[in-house]
């Protein structure tokens, strides 16, 4: 580190802030760094010469480092002889200033052969020379500039996905590229008709017409063709099959005209149809795509390694899925536990909100039986794996869930159940035009066939394929706006026709995490605890500090595992090590402040209400929606949690089974529920709701089972989501009421013969413009609540 | 009508470069990271 003042801390600091994560300095003394690992960061920075980063990061702010705890060199793949490669989720990759420190950074190292960090995927993709063993170096590098780095392997979109985007993408280039130039020619002939444009050059642009649009058409309606021919294969009908039918016969009948040099071809319309309706389709899979990668993002990241035990008494780090029966693993406190198993040495409290749903830990101690998902919260424990992987209570969860998922595909999209009635009719009323036209109207078959194309053409339902993706992609951005991610395609329309909310206690209706409750009320005891505290990672700790969070943290602090913290005569603990006596069994977690010459204070934790709870809960009332509370914990807890929140009916002590069976009974009294909830024993019961919804904390297979995920602490985006899906429900319904009476008006004329290719390019475009306009209504209106 | 022989090839000509331009960039990777893309350009020179 050359020259400190390149990098001063950012300005506008009135108040001393960290140099590297910017984070308000607590404690007095000198440091420009709160921490360690920031003040090594800065180090690493400075010594490369990339100092610039600090500037170029403008109001934003790097990260805290934190240690890197799992081995990446299983998921580096080696390349050739001699180098391998590594692809990284990296969280914090989020400026482009921090693209160019890491691209930099890693390119100064000459064993590094290439890095690219990508933006858009917050991907950082290595190579490097040396076997895959040297992953952890450079992974480490990248961690301890503050980034938090993950495997990208859980991420990315599968390449059978990507090779579909592609072709989505070249498709819509070709039929732009042809339906801008089949359309110039169009025009010239259009206004050509009064006479000014002779016989031979029409027929010319009919040829150049037909030499552009028929090779477009045969490449770019390849996803609709497929789409059709396999419904027609399952012996369905779907919304691609009459598109299919319709271009490909306006092309046929076109060439016909064309070969006869006569005066109508439909190039334009076939291509300009394709065109539009690739449109819908690609912003369609991207927003849905978007939703995707975020979810799996959050979930890469929250996975964990876990600490496995030699029998020669050495630890390593493995990955959770890794695991074997019979391995021995040390569960450090603060811990999520991967894997089932028996507690052998040890003994602590641990956490089973996500597992059961049960908000009090339970005291657990050698030959307890423990499963994947608690969190160990007090001393470390060793525990014996019994089963990992495809044998967990998470896999028997995930089995329920895979049952009840059967039961919601039967659900079909409002588009495709309109599709399936109106297919059969258009292509009944086409041939009943050409029928009619040839026997009773007394045309030749190609006359008759030319009128019945272009019914066709006409009915070709661009509101149906074009408008509902249109209101879906406005409305999957406006929530991804405010940290709400759609997983399902028919999620919008499936939660607007609920009528019914089933809640989650714990994770759900609260935090999902333990905040004080009592003791808060001696502030200058709050705040020296807190000083204290601020030196432990323990969630009792943090959570103390976060209710005093401008607290210098104590120097001479000493943690003595699972049992508390000396701070010189002051101890902060569990009763047992503070010496207090009086114990009060209360189901709450505590922690006992002990100073010399002061009576003992005692801090009682709960899990507290989401701090919107009882307002989000009276705004689905006001939505003439019915809310119950469902959850695993005791009925105490329940009750106490349901009167906070205002919500009359609940029931306690519901096994993740009672829980399915209960949204059974619900559906079969015909109501629709939206099942709201995060643990592990709420997944089978999300999968079996009519629609479904869970917080971004919520466990992996939770998540899976959910049809949307929210971030944040606020309940509120239930709601917000709710309303979104009613008002996109009302807009496609718009939008297939437009197109009917588009069809009405204009199916008359077509049988008549009257609809001439400029009629139908004029109709098909003004209607389409008219639903795309009328779904971006939804984006208009600004979200309810606060933005973000 | 003569200019016409020339001016529609060259019209498609042109059109026909523009798409065979997009599908290149598109092979060549280059609307992987748009938003990187985006910062990346202020930054490369000046290191």
């Amino acid at each position: 580190m050359t020259d400190a003042a390149l990098f001063a801390p950012p300005p506008a600091a009135t108040a001393r802030l960290c140099a590297h994560c910017g984070e308000l300095l607590r404690g007095g003394g000198d440091g420009t760094f709160c921490c360690a690992g920031c003040a090594s960061a800065h180090a690493i920075i400075g010594a490369a010469g990339l100092g610039a980063f600090y500037r170029r990061l403008e109001e934003r702010h790097a990260h805290r480092p934190v240690p890197l705890d799992a081995d990446f060199s299983a998921h580096a793949r080696a390349v050739g002889a001699d180098e391998a490669e590594l692809d990284l989720l990296v969280d914090g990759l989020d400026c482009p200033a921090c693209v160019w420190l890491l691209e930099s950074l890693l390119a100064r190292n000459p064993a590094i052969r290439r890095v690219r960090a990508h933006l858009s995927t917050r991907r950082l993709s290595l190579r490097w020379r040396g076997p895959p063993g040297h992953a952890n170096d450079h992974v480490g590098l990248v961690a301890a500039l503050g980034f938090r780095p993950a495997p990208y392997d859980a991420v990315a979109a599968t390449s059978e996905d990507n090779r579909e985007a592609r072709l989505l993408l070249r498709s819509l280039a070709v039929a732009g590229f042809a339906a801008a130039n089949v359309m110039l020619l169009s025009v010239a002939v259009w206004s050509g008709h009064d006479g000014s444009m002779g016989e031979a050059t029409r027929t010319l642009f009919h040829w150049l017409s037909a030499a552009i649009a028929l090779p477009a058409v045969a490449y770019a309606g390849r996803p609709f063709f497929r789409s059709a021919l396999a419904a027609l294969r399952a012996g369905r009908t779907n919304m691609d099959v009459p598109i299919s039918i319709g271009v490909t016969l306006a092309c046929i009948v076109s060439l016909h005209e064309t070969w006869v040099g006569e005066q109508h071809t439909y190039f334009d319309s076939a291509i300009t149809l394709l065109f539009f309706l690739l449109i819908g389709r690609y912003l369609d899979r991207r927003a849905r795509g978007r939703a995707r990668h975020a979810v799996r993002a959050l979930l890469a990241l929250s996975s964990r390694s876990a600490t496995v035990v030699a029998r020669d008494g050495t630890t390593s780090l493995q990955r959770v899925d890794r695991l074997l029966p019979g391995d021995m693993l040390l569960v450090a406190a603060g811990e999520r536990l991967g894997a089932d198993g028996v507690v052998t040495e040890g003994s602590s409290t641990m956490d089973a909100a996500l597992v059961s749903g049960e908000s009090v830990p339970q005291s657990v101690d050698g030959g307890a039986r423990v499963f994947a998902g608690m969190v160990n919260l007090g001393a470390p424990l060793r525990v014996r794996v019994t089963a990992a992987g495809q044998h967990t209570l998470l896999s028997e969860i995930v089995r329920l869930v895979e049952a009840a998922e059967r039961g919601r595909s039967r659900f079909v999209a409002l588009a495709d159940r309109v599709a399936r009635a109106y297919a059969p009719v258009v292509h009944a009323t086409a041939l009943l035009t050409f029928l009619g036209w040839m026997f009773l109207g007394g045309l030749s078959w190609d006359r008759a066939l030319l009128v019945a194309t272009a019914v066709l053409i006409v009915t070709c339902p661009c509101a149906l394929a074009l408008a509902v993706p249109v209101v879906q992609v406005v409305a999957s951005t406006r929530l991804l706006r405010s940290g709400i991610l759609l997983l399902s395609p028919t999620a919008l329309e499936r939660i607007a026709r609920t009528d019914y909310v089933v809640l989650d206690k714990t994770g759900t209706l609260t935090l999902g995490r333990p905040e004080l409750v009592e003791g808060g009320a001696d502030a200058e005891a709050l705040r020296a605890a807190a000083a204290i505290a601020a030196n432990s990672r323990h969630p009792l700790a943090q959570a103390l500090v976060r209710t005093a969070p401008a607290v210098a943290p104590a120097t001479d602090v000493v943690e003595h595992s699972g049992q508390g913290l000396t701070s010189g005569a002051s101890r902060l603990g569990s009763a047992h090590f503070c010496g207090v006596s009086e114990t009060l069994d209360d189901g709450r977690s505590e922690l006992w402040f002990v100073r010399p010459g002061r009576a003992a204070q005692r801090f009682a934790f709960a899990d507290r209400l989401r701090p919107d709870a009882a307002a989000t809960v009276g705004a689905l009332e006001n939505r003439g929606l019915t809310v119950e509370l469902l959850s695993g914990d005791r009925p105490a807890a329940v009750a106490r949690a349901a009167v906070g929140a205002g919500v009359t009916s609940w029931r306690a002590r519901t096994s993740p089974a009672a829980k399915a069976q209960r949204l059974a009974a619900l559906a079969a009294e015909g109501r629709r529920v939206l099942m709201v909830g995060d643990g592990l024993n709420d997944a089978p019961a999300l999968a079996a709701a009519y629609a479904s919804v869970s917080p971004a904390t919520a466990a992996e297979a939770t998540q899976n089972a959910a049809d949307a995920v929210f971030q944040g602490d606020a309940l509120r985006p239930v709601v917000e989501i709710l309303d979104v899906a009613r008002h996109g429900e009302r807009l496609v319904r718009q939008n297939l009421a437009v197109a009917l009476l588009y069809n009405l008006s204009a199916v008359p004329l077509a049988i008549l013969g009257e609809v001439t290719p400029l009629i139908a390019a004029v109709a098909m475009s003004s209607s389409s413009l008219l639903v795309i306009g009328n779904a971006l209504r939804l984006s208009a209106r600004a979200p309810a609540g606060e933005g973000r | 009508m003569d200019s016409l022989l020339i001016l529609v090839p060259a019209a498609l000509l042109l059109g026909l470069l523009a798409l065979a331009a997009f599908l290149w960039a598109l092979r060549n990777g280059q609307y992987d990271d748009p938003d990187g893309a985006a910062g990346r350009i202020l930054f490369d020179d000046d290191d």
